[in-house]
């Protein structure tokens, strides 16, 4: 194998000296059945409070399940179930009683494929605000207007506020998807390879968007692209199979991953 | 490469595309050639007093408008009285209980319903209603109608909020919205085309309905709109007039079913473009 082909991705994120790390989110010995398949095995990561983390691994290995979990998504379908501790802030959020439409409200969803409302752009926006607050007309303009400065879309639709969601671009159509989620105020923010759909352009900016958002957000990100992964995020883990393989400062598990199957998979030896 | 196997092949397309083109041509020329009597005949009898005059005795002059505002108004009340339970029942199957034992089982008897011979509704009806009350009425016709347009519009709302793709339920859930909202404002929205489609292709489809009207509605040669008496319709009058020996009434026979048929064509028309519009949003 050529020198060349195993480049290393480059990391871009260090964390500075002694920097405090508080747990927004932790994973805790956490099993997801689909019916009787096991698709997770004991589970246990934490994300940190205004960080970046990336899931990454090969198709399968589970990181869209886990990051389904952290705002229990799978509830939506029958024969789905988790067991262990997921805590947001200290309390259980796998809890029976836990209200999931507030857990939700909480923690945002990014994904895929764009998937605006079937409405305007501003009530894709205004849609979500209108659900947990009471705004007058100007104060919910001005909330939608900050929502799509926030998602970098304010320039190219302040014009058009009134043209159907599915009018735009598909790159624009997911930033319209960030703004929505930001509107709603949430703490996390879980992106599901939120550029697997997008061309190069559309996706450098999304990568942008998610650095920025992360001082006033605490971040997932699934993504298939290794290279991502080093760009946007300050903490890696990587996932095989339902298990968690190795977890750590992305600048390490970049540089000197512990575990043989990491390496193999970041230089690209196989996934 | 055998070229005597490729000939064989494209003798054997040709005579395929024969049949193809023959069986269509075929069935094609006797829509052609009942369109074609219809609007000959129809036509000729086309007026103002259509649409004016109260059906009359034979050998005199008259109209259809006590039989076109009976079906009109019969019609109305079946489609305000279907629509609303096809469109929950549909709903339940298509989304709260789409994984449920019951929404199979509900599938399988509405399926029936949509295939049941009408004649058969309307004896049921006959039975629930008329026999009970002592009287044929519209209210009765209006039901029966109702019965009919239920698992249309069950069936088609069930099959365009299954359409609906998940990935769009998923974001409403992921923004907390609860499901019922997620229904209302946003599933509902995405197959509001579809929807309406089912509620017009139900409209024409009880319309053109005559055997159940006839154990409920039944006729009435003059004007009235009191539903608690037989009241007088489109499909009845039509079977009634054109089995007569009198060549007045053959003719308004005739004109009515031109009504019908381009009534029934114009709602497939605004179907079809509701359904064009909703490929291309």
């Amino acid at each position: 194998m050529s020198v060349a082909a195993i480049t290393v991705p480059t990391v871009t994120h260090a964390l500075a000296q002694g920097e405090d790390l508080m747990e927004k989110i932790s994973v805790k010995n956490l099993d997801f059945y689909y019916g009787d398949h096991r698709a997770l095995k004991s589970i246990s990561v934490p994300l940190y409070r205004g960080k970046v983390t990336a899931f990454i691994g090969p198709s399968g290995c589970g990181k869209s399940t886990l990051l389904r979990i952290l705002n229990r998504m799978y509830d939506l379908y029958p024969n789905q179930r988790a067991t262990g501790h997921v805590t947001l802030d200290n309390s259980n959020i796998l809890a029976p009683s836990q209200d999931l439409n507030l857990l939700r409200a909480k923690v945002g969803m990014v994904f895929q494929k764009p998937t605006p409302f079937p409405m305007t752009i501003f009530e894709n926006i205004a849609f979500g605000i209108r659900l947990y607050e009471r705004l007058s007309k100007s104060e919910l303009e001005d909330r939608v207007r900050h929502a799509l400065e926030r998602a970098a879309l304010w320039d190219e639709v302040k014009d058009k506020l009134g043209a159907n969601g599915l009018s735009l671009s598909g790159g624009q159509q997911q930033r319209l998807c960030i703004a929505r989620t930001v509107a709603v105020r949430p703490e996390v923010i879980l992106f599901d390879e939120p550029c697997s759909a997008l061309d190069p352009i559309s996706t450098a900016k999304i990568e942008e968007l998610i650095d920025e958002l992360k001082d006033d957000y605490t971040i997932a990100i699934v993504t298939h692209n290794m290279q991502q992964a080093a760009r946007v995020s300050d903490f890696t883990a990587f996932m095989y199979l339902g298990e968690l393989v190795e977890f750590g400062e992305t600048t390490r598990i970049f540089t000197t991953p512990s575990d043989r199957r990491t390496q193999d998979y970041i230089t690209g030896r196989f996934g | 490469m055998n070229s005597g196997l490729y000939a064989k092949r494209r003798r054997r397309n040709v005579i395929t595309m024969g049949l193809a083109y023959g069986a269509t041509g075929f069935g094609l020329s006797w829509l052609v050639v009942i369109l074609a009597v219809l609007l000959w005949e129809g036509f000729s009898g086309l007026s103002l007093s259509v649409f004016t005059e109260m059906t009359p005795p034979p050998g005199s002059a008259g109209g259809l408008l006590n039989p076109i505002a009976g079906s009109l108004v019969m019609t109305v009340i079946a489609v305000l009285i279907g629509t609303p339970l096809g469109v929950l029942a549909g709903t339940y199957m298509a989304e709260y209980g789409r994984y449920d034992k019951l929404t199979t089982v509900v599938r399988f008897i509405n399926d029936i319903l949509l295939s049941a011979p009408s004649i058969v509704v309307g004896l049921f009806i006959y039975e629930v209603m008329v026999a009970q009350m002592g009287h044929f009425s519209g209210w009765a016709g209006a039901v029966s109608l109702a019965v009919i347009v239920v698992p249309v519009v069950v069936r088609t709302t069930e099959d365009m909020l299954t359409l609906v793709p998940d990935t769009l339920r998923e974001a409403a859930a992921s923004i907390g919205l609860p499901r019922s909202l997620m229904i209302q404002r946003v599933a509902y929205r995405a197959a509001r085309a579809g929807m309406i489609t089912g509620v017009l292709l139900a409209i024409a489809r009880i319309s053109g309905e005559t055997a159940p009207l006839l154990f409920t509605a039944l006729n009435n040669q003059f004007w009235s709109l009191n539903l608690n008496a037989p009241v007088s319709s489109l499909p009845v009058v039509i079977f009634q007039f054109a089995l007569s020996p009198y060549s007045d009434w053959q003719k308004l026979a005739w004109t009515g079913a031109l009504i019908i048929t381009l009534a029934v064509l114009a709602l497939s028309i605004v179907a079809r473009i509701l359904t064009a519009q909703r490929k291309t949003s």
